[in-house]
């Protein structure tokens, strides 16, 4: 086997197969489990109705993050502040109850390492090279950035991973998508993961798992691999993938859960040989020339309806295939836009900057840079910044982003999932428009009726002073 | 978990491409510990639209869904598994799905069929008309009453999952030794992988 050529996937993959069965689906052993209070109450549950343990307690970690409020969390004298909303409430309640029960390692609600399972995983160390990393969250692909093979996963296989550390699964085919030359100034790793979908569209990584390749990755830092690989998945793949090497590396040296002393020298020495084999074979490729990415924005609800910026509305007679004028259409009159209208035109009414695919420090950092001295537009509404994790917030307050933030107009938020899905009190009312930096632009997503337009945290910070979508390169 | 052989069925001719987990079951509904009850969630946005396919009583009862490409699209809740298996869907036919969501299907007992476009626009047809469709999972086929006879492929373990109502929890947790075995060689070779949470 050794022999062969590999794809970094395949390596990845073969590392972890516990056994293979006659239909050729392989039994493959989890690394890395995160858990949240939304998609694992019903594992839990049926765990206790079985009388079922946690086969490997240490390899999971539960972090509350999908429908906490991002208000403070601790009142003045320092108690926690209970969640208004019942439900909520008892998923949370479930989560603290759970965790401990099974002696899996719980950071609550109020504790500065709280934050969204994808910024927390690589944050704390837990996240790896090399390993494979699960959770009931379709952007786990986000871990991918490190080199890890991590997908999402549903409640009935979280499950499945706490009783047995393990999946049952049918490998995917290893996809390349080779980016050539390097990016303009002002273009962001949101603008070229946005590009990329809109090249290959929503179901282009359908049965893949994508691996990013090229000089543009090499040169990115970690957390801008996070956010290419974070959206893999509204591409269709399974996963997402980018070779580990010495920044990678630098990141992970000394946080909490990575490897210390020998061990780390014996870690970095395995994970530099995670990497594709010359001569490895893709199931498909796909090359995109950096040159042509331009700030990009999505004027539809599926996120592979991307243009740049300087773009307009498209039409749906734009579209060869019958199926993707009606969904354009649809599309269309959900988000109230008319064909032709420059993109430039659309105002904007709320600003979101968080998400697990851009709520890390360098994505405030670069929000900030463009609101310094500048405050929003008197047509915004409602600007919020939620940052990933208390240490990022923390981070965020040492270099004094948050005051720039504020003064700006937006909201400064406690870390949480937040406007990114609608599940907790921040939402977009209907009919608004809302430059995100989140993931997905779905119908409803940001709440009934919310019209989304995902764009990067520099062209956010651009919407919100503009009080509509514009270039972030005419304002720097 | 309920097995499925044969389901035979009026079907909802759904049609839309995408049809993402949002679409399926909101978020808002997410906010249960429970699994049950999720049916009334279901396509709620759709629902809202007067003369709505879900709602249409020609397809009251239904036990099929017929969708576009790419179904299930979006979000890995499992919930939309729910929902749909709270609806009473045992069955959904589309030229495609998402992986996330056919895993979840399965182990709701729910089966995904793959049909090619064609196939797929011929059974809207006559999904409109509100006559039962037939799946049939030992033989692989869906048939009309108008003698349409289409055959698919389905991954072996799943067909297995689905005819014997099996629960993959419990047979993985026959392989415990196997599994066991692993971990031990990775404990001794590269004992850093093992330690989790337990480094900090
Ligand atoms: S921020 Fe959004 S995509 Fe990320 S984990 Fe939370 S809900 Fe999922």
């Amino acid at each position: 086997m050794a022999s062969r050529p590999r794809t970094l996937y395949e390596k990845i993959w073969d590392a972890h197969v516990v056994e293979t069965r006659d239909d050729g689906t392989a039994l493959i052993y989890i690394d890395r489990h995160l858990v949240h209070e939304v998609t694992s109450p019903q594992a839990f549950e049926a765990l206790k109705v079985a009388g079922r343990p946690v086969r490997r307690p240490e390899l999971t970690l539960a972090v509350p993050d999908h429908n906490l409020p991002t208000t403070a969390r601790l009142d003045a004298k320092g108690a926690p502040v209970p969640i208004a909303d019942p439900e909520s409430a008892a998923q949370l309640a479930a989560l603290e109850v759970n965790a401990p029960a099974y002696g899996i390692r719980y950071i609550p609600a109020t504790a500065k390492e709280q934050g969204i399972v994808h910024v927390v995983g690589p944050e704390q160390g837990f996240s790896l090279p090399g390993t494979t990393i699960v959770c009931g969250d379709s952007h786990t692909a986000c871990h991918g950035g490190l080199g890890a093979l991590a997908f999402g996963i549903g409640t009935s296989e979280v499950e499945h991973v706490l009783a047995t550390q393990t999946l049952l699964l049918q490998q995917s085919k290893p996809m390349e998508v080779r980016v050539e030359g390097d990016l303009g100034p002002g273009i962001s790793a949101k603008d070229l993961i946005l590009h990329i979908i809109g090249t290959i569209g929503a179901a282009g990584g359908s049965g893949y798992v994508i691996e990013y390749r090229g000089r543009v990755f090499e040169a990115m830092t970690l957390e801008e691999r996070l956010t290419v690989c974070n959206m893999s998945i509204e591409a269709g793949a399974r996963a997402g993938l980018i070779a580990p090497d010495d920044v990678t590396f630098a990141y992970l040296k000394g946080r909490p859960m990575a490897p210390k002393g020998a061990e780390w020298d014996a870690a970095v020495a395995y994970w530099r040989t995670l990497h594709s084999d010359q001569g490895a074979v893709f199931a498909k490729s796909v090359t995109i020339n950096a040159a042509d990415v331009e700030p990009s924005v999505t004027w539809g609800t599926s996120p592979e309806d991307v243009v740049a910026i300087g773009g307009r509305v498209p039409s749906p007679d734009d579209f060869a295939d019958e199926s993707k004028r009606v969904a354009a259409q649809k599309s269309l009159d959900y988000m109230g836009l008319v064909p032709g209208t420059p993109m430039t035109e659309v105002p904007i009414e709320n600003v979101f900057i968080g998400s697990c695919t851009n709520s890390r420090i360098e994505d405030l950092r670069a929000a900030a840079a463009v609101l310094k001295g500048r405050h929003k537009a008197a047509n915004v509404r409602w600007a919020i910044v939620v940052p990933g994790s208390g240490l990022v917030k923390e981070q965020a307050e040492e270099e004094g982003l948050d005051k720039v933030f504020i003064d700006a107009g937006f909201e400064w938020r406690e870390p949480g999932c937040s406007a990114c899905l609608g599940m907790n009190p921040d939402k977009v009312p209907p009919g608004e428009r809302c430059a995100s930096t989140s993931n997905r632009n779905f119908v409803g997503r940001q709440g009934p009726g919310a019209r989304t337009h995902l764009v990067s945290p520099a062209m956010a910070a651009a919407a919100a002073v503009t009080g509509r979508l514009a270039d972030v390169r005419e304002l720097v | 978990m309920q097995p499925l052989t044969r389901v035979e069925g009026r079907a909802i001719p759904l049609g839309l491409k995408n049809v993402d987990t949002d679409i399926i079951i909101p978020a808002k509904w997410l906010k249960t510990i429970s699994r049950e009850g999720l049916g009334a969630g279901a396509f709620e946005a759709l629902r809202a639209e007067p003369g709505n396919v879900i709602d249409d009583p020609d397809y009251a009862g239904a036990t099929l869904l017929i969708a576009g490409d790419n179904f299930g699209c979006g979000s890995s809740r499992e919930h939309a598994a729910w929902a749909l298996g709270d609806m009473g869907i045992r069955v959904v036919i589309a030229p495609s799905f998402s992986d996330i969501f056919s895993g979840n299907a399965v182990k709701n007992g729910i089966l995904p069929v793959v049909l090619p476009q064609d196939a797929v626009d011929r059974l809207l047809e006559v999904a409109r008309e509100g006559v039962a469709i037939t799946v049939d999972l030992e033989s692989q086929t869906v048939t009309t009453p108008y003698q349409d006879r289409f055959t698919f492929t389905i991954d072996p373990f799943r067909r297995e999952c689905l005819l014997g109502g099996l629960d993959e929890v419990g047979l993985t947790m026959a392989r415990g030794e196997a599994i066991g075995g692993f971990e031990a060689s990775r404990t001794a070779a590269q004992p850093w992988l093992m330690r989790g949470t337990e480094a900090a």
